[in-house]
């Protein structure tokens, strides 16, 4: 039984409640109101976003609040088989549940009859795109000065056969044997137990779900040291330039 | 029924009586609506069911086609599982192209079939590297009165569970005519799928289509049971508020039991 456990290990070397190393950086697209850019070891998510500013055709304006849009794409170079350009059923998925994920954070009241658009694109992609572009958004909204309750964290946390793991690389997510990979993608609010993107595709017995929040939450406090020190220097940096 | 959207009104009351345990139908918050499904409803289909959730109204159809396997799986058969909302079923459906909603749905579908393992994709291989069976799960709502996703899943499982194999004739290609056993299935598992919705602090299953507009969050899970233990296949939270850990906890447990509650009901069919 042991024996097996150490078969499991990860490949990468990492234990397996470590993440990639993650990178950072708020304000890649000076066109934007809002951008960013975040990375889970080789995976590279930019999100720009754009607003809020006046919704068209008018009849989609809703007078009672502003509403937020949200497109996740892979660029085509970015996976082994080139993507075809444009979206895909996987792709308009994604980008619901990112604005599902991202929708609860935002205060829409503020700005009725307009609309946030959030745009999403996938340099390089080694698995957790969703959640990397989710966690590059997240700073985007409020580098744009969006009012926000919080910001959002998102990390996928798996099982490879009965082994919980942190933040699963493409190779993880295809491993085969034992109860095979189970992929949970999570968002939350940073400073709350509060889930704002729940996914999964695997096989996790009911009562595993509290470990993976549990585990979700200690890798958020780490995703959200890295978009908060993010978000101060690009504000000291203007300060400086001043 | 017209196409109205729910009336705050409307909202506003069911969120006082959903968090007294209540509802318009006089069910309790996690009660599901008579379930009741016909098998082979249609003969030229490999498989099919009708399945009705109180009013909502499901029919899928199993079919099978003859093709190339995907280059990242050249030992299995294929899944494919699309779905259709038609104008028949409801007026919020419009013809043109799919929306959200009418992609959103087969894929939860494909998910919850696909992860649990129930079919034996490896066994549907008829020249190894060239050719394998595709299956076709099709899903079409006849009358769209909440909880499709759940519907749907139960459809697709119980035509799985009567789907036959076409023969294959001397040009190597289907003979839709002739039959040659059942689908290879999982003995144990079936999977079903529960979707809780979420209105101001209260959690509810099986909700009609009025009770499905006035909430504010879902989230969908499809569990199966896997060497003798359940198991979550998947999973998709939607809408603009979120799940706390406590609700988590909570659908986590009674998840179980409603599987075994429905497994129960359908057990003639599986």
């Amino acid at each position: 039984m042991a024996k097996e456990s150490k078969e499991t290990k990860r490949e990468s070397g990492r234990k397996l409640t470590e993440m990639r190393p993650m990178m950072a950086k708020v304000g890649v697209i000076p066109n934007a109101d809002g951008s960013a850019m975040f990375a889970f070891g080789n995976t590279v998510a930019i999100a720009a976003v754009y607003g809020p500013r006046q919704l068209h055709p008018q009849h989609m304006q809703n007078p009672s609040t502003g509403i937020l849009r949200c497109n996740y794409d892979l660029l085509s170079f970015s996976v082994a088989d080139r993507k075809k350009p444009g979206p895909s059923r996987r792709s308009q998925e994604i980008s619901k549940v990112t604005q599902w994920a991202l929708l609860p954070a935002v205060n829409l009241k503020e700005f009725p009859n307009t609309v946030i658009d959030v745009q999403i694109y996938i340099i390089q992609a080694d698995a957790g795109t969703r959640t990397a572009g989710i966690n590059a958004a997240s700073m985007a909204l409020a580098h744009a000065g969006i009012p926000m309750r919080d910001l959002i964290c998102s990390i996928s946390v798996g099982k490879l056969d009965k082994d919980l793991v942190v933040d699963l690389d493409k190779s993880e997510e295809d491993f085969e044997g034992g109860e095979g990979p189970t992929d949970f993608p999570i968002a939350k609010f940073a400073s709350k137990d509060e889930y704002t993107l729940l996914q999964l595709d695997g096989k996790i017995q009911p009562d595993v779900v509290k470990k993976i929040l549990d585990l979700a939450d200690e890798a958020c406090k780490e995703i959200y040291e890295v978009q908060k020190n993010a978000l101060k220097a690009v504000v000291e940096t203007k300060v400086a330039e001043k | 029924m017209s196409s109205m959207n729910t009336s705050n009104l409307t909202i506003e009351t069911l969120k006082k009586m959903f968090s007294e345990n209540k509802r318009f139908d006089s069910r309790k918050l996690f009660d599901l609506r008579p379930i009741k499904v016909e098998s082979e409803v249609s003969n030229k289909a490999e498989g099919s069911a009708r399945v009705f959730l109180g009013k909502t109204e499901v029919i899928v159809g199993v079919k099978m086609q003859l093709g190339a396997p995907y280059p990242d799986s050249p030992d299995k058969g294929n899944l494919m599982v699309s779905g259709d909302l038609l104008p028949l079923a409801s007026p919020r459906f419009e013809m043109g192209p799919p929306g959200f909603e009418a992609i959103e749905l087969p894929r939860l579908v494909d998910r919850a079939i696909r992860e649990s393992g129930m079919i034996q994709l490896d066994k549907l291989v008829v020249t190894p590297k060239e050719k394998v069976w595709t299956v076709i799960i099709d899903i079409y709502p006849i009358n769209d009165d909440g909880s499709l996703i759940d519907a749907a899943t139960i459809g697709a499982v119980i035509a799985l569970k009567n789907a036959e194999i076409p023969g294959i004739d001397e040009s190597g290609n289907p003979d839709y005519d002739k039959k040659t056993g059942k689908l290879p299935l999982s003995k144990e598992t079936a999977p079903f799928s529960f979707s809780f919705f979420k209105l101001g602090d209260s959690l509810i299953l099986d909700p009609t289509r009025e009770e499905e507009e006035a909430c504010e969050a879902r989230v969908t899970f499809g569990i199966s049971k896997w060497n003798k233990q359940y198991m979550i296949n998947s999973c998709q939270k939607s809408g603009e508020t979120t799940f706390t850990k406590t609700e988590i906890e909570k659908m986590m447990n009674i998840i179980p039991e409603k599987f075994d509650e429905v497994n129960e009901k359908l057990k003639k069919f599986l």
